[in-house]
């Protein structure tokens, strides 16, 4: 991480950010730029340095912020009109750690409303253009935190995964996106999607990069009762051997040249000395379609709180409170909310519970169970991210099976709870796309994870 | 499973939206398509399974019952509501 000191001004590095963000605003990235804030406070560090104080560890690093991290600096909507002119008053855990080491936050990024899509088409504020191809999508949720660091805006961007939204943004953008082990990152003052799977973690252009940023952001927090006693810096380190590729994955719905790369790098890690172990895992092929049963009726209960009496967007058509709820809810959702929120209210319904949510539960239950077996054969995972590179503006966003189809191979990890990793690993013939793969991990192994990242890079 | 357009009502009920027609036609056929998708969980042997319904290590994190000073003051969170009046949330009769 490229901090300022006496001879790099954090004003000079704020400023530069801000302006590669206004040279690449036809990206539509940000969907508010902290200009004025970020300047003062990068001021305030030169002041700092020029005292001879001591300064954080991201001192006057300028960085990006998925719009769905509470905090008083701008509007935080999470991209959806139900939450347009909502200010917070409070400031997310997560956000005041990267502040106080100095970080500057110089804009919030674009997502598909409350994080629900792959492609970051399903924002109230239109699409974020992928950095590789403007025809083509970001990925998605978190697309424009991706695209900020791809670009070279800033050096590290926040984003949240619920089931794949940083890591399948990372891998359409060509940098490193962390998913950690549910628990490991405090969500207080982030906006809720599915509480059983959402997690907290970051974009990077190194594993380095981002182990420092999850030693400032991890850690218990009382105001987040589902986080883990603090253990990502007490880690022991302890080196892999044992490198698992699953068997079902590789196979005809995945791009060939993902597949190719899959074996690139197997084959790359073998010649280092890493046995490669081959993993039956029958249970993943069922992880999509629990994942979008759990998701939705998780995501319907805790959307139900935007009513538009308490705060964000109140309806000009309601004249009583009936129609507050009602019209509000409707301007407000992007189509894609309101096909969660009602398969929610669907699979939680009597007479279908039973079916769906209850048998979702069940299988996840046996993914649980299949990640456990496969890692006493393995330290580590490797697969695709996507089943596909990024794909053309549109393609997809009329089709809601086939652009959740976009997450079939990184849903699994958010409902076991286990870490995942979406590392470069080249780029496509033709047409240049970057190729992501993912590094999967037991629970709690992510900072060795992050170490083993470093092995998989191609000398 | 069919999706009848009752079903879309009634979900659109439970949902708080007031769908319009053209929408209410439309998320019938989306969520027929997601329904189908979801329904291939019935191939998946759960005899004998218990259900996971979260992967949190722990469980029952316990706190001291006490007030703590909150990140934000009463007039912070009523600035943020359309209708305020003597420190409360205007909202339409109800009863």
């Amino acid at each position: 991480m490229r901090i300022a000191d006496k001879n790099h001004s954090a004003v000079e590095m704020v400023q530069e950010a801000l302006n590669k963000a206004e040279h690449f605003s036809d990206h539509y990235i940000f969907t508010y730029i902290n200009t004025e804030n970020a300047l003062k406070k990068a001021k305030e560090i030169d002041e700092k340095i020029a005292r001879g104080e001591k300064v954080g560890r991201l001192a006057g690093v300028p960085y990006a912020l998925k719009d769905n991290f509470l905090s008083p600096e701008g509007e935080t909507t999470a991209s959806a009109h139900i939450l347009e002119g909502f200010t917070s008053p409070v400031t997310a855990t997560a956000v005041q750690k990267l502040e106080d080491e100095g970080a500057i936050m110089i804009g919030r990024t674009n997502m598909d409303a409350f994080a629900h899509g792959s492609s970051t088409e399903n924002s109230y504020y239109g699409p974020t253009l992928n950095a590789y191809d403007t025809e083509r999508v970001a990925g998605g949720s978190s697309g424009g935190s991706a695209v900020a660091v791809a670009l070279g805006i800033v050096q590290f961007a926040t984003g949240t995964d619920t089931g794949g939204s940083i890591r399948q943004p990372a891998s359409f953008n060509g940098v490193y996106g962390f998913k950690p082990t549910y628990g490991t990152i405090s969500r207080y003052g982030v906006v809720a999607m599915a509480s059983s799977t959402d997690c907290i973690g970051f974009f990077t252009q190194t594993p380095e990069d981002m182990d420092l940023l999850m030693s400032i952001a991890s850690g218990q927090d009382r105001n987040d009762l589902t986080t883990l006693p603090d253990y990502y810096v007490n880690t022991e380190s302890k080196s892999a051997k044992r490198v698992g590729v699953i068997k079902d994955f590789d196979n005809e719905s995945v791009d060939e040249e993902i597949r190719d790369a899959l074996r690139q790098k197997t084959e790359m890690l073998e010649k280092k000395g890493y046995e490669i172990v081959e993993l039956e895992m029958p249970a993943l092929k069922y992880a999509l379609a629990a994942y979008y049963i759990i998701v939705p009726a998780e995501v319907a209960s805790n959307l139900s709180r935007y009513d538009g009496i308490r705060y964000g967007l109140r309806s000009e058509k309601a004249t009583d409170i009936e129609t507050i709820y009602n019209d509000t809810r409707n301007e407000g959702f992007m189509p894609e909310n309101k096909r969660r929120i009602m398969i929610g209210n669907f699979v939680l319904s009597s007479g279908f519970y039973d079916a769906y949510f209850l048998k979702a539960a069940k299988a996840r239950t046996l993914i649980v169970e299949e990640y456990e077996k496969a890692f006493q054969k393995c330290d580590y995972i490797l697969t695709p991210v996507s089943p596909n590179p990024a794909f053309k503006l549109g393609e997809k966003v009329n089709d809601p099976v086939a652009m959740y189809l976009e997450d079939v191979m990184s849903v699994s990890l958010n409902l076991a709870g286990v870490p995942g990793l979406a590392i470069p690993a080249g780029k496509t013939r033709e047409d240049n796309l970057p190729i992501g793969l993912q590094i999967v991990g037991p629970r709690r192994s992510d900072k060795n994870l992050l170490a083993f990242a470093k092995e998989c890079i191609d000398e | 499973m069919e999706i009848k357009r009752e079903d879309i009502l009634h979900l659109a009920e439970l949902s708080d939206f007031a769908l319009d027609e053209r929408e209410a036609e439309s998320l019938k056929d989306d969520l027929a398509g997601i329904i189908k998708y979801i329904s291939q969980l019935d191939e998946l042997d759960t005899e004998g399974v218990e259900p996971t319904y979260q992967v949190f290590e722990m469980e029952n994190v316990w706190r001291e019952d006490e007030i703590l000073p909150q990140d934000a003051t009463r007039e912070e969170l009523l600035d943020l509501t359309k209708e305020a009046k003597d420190n409360q949330i205007k909202v339409p009769k109800v009863l």
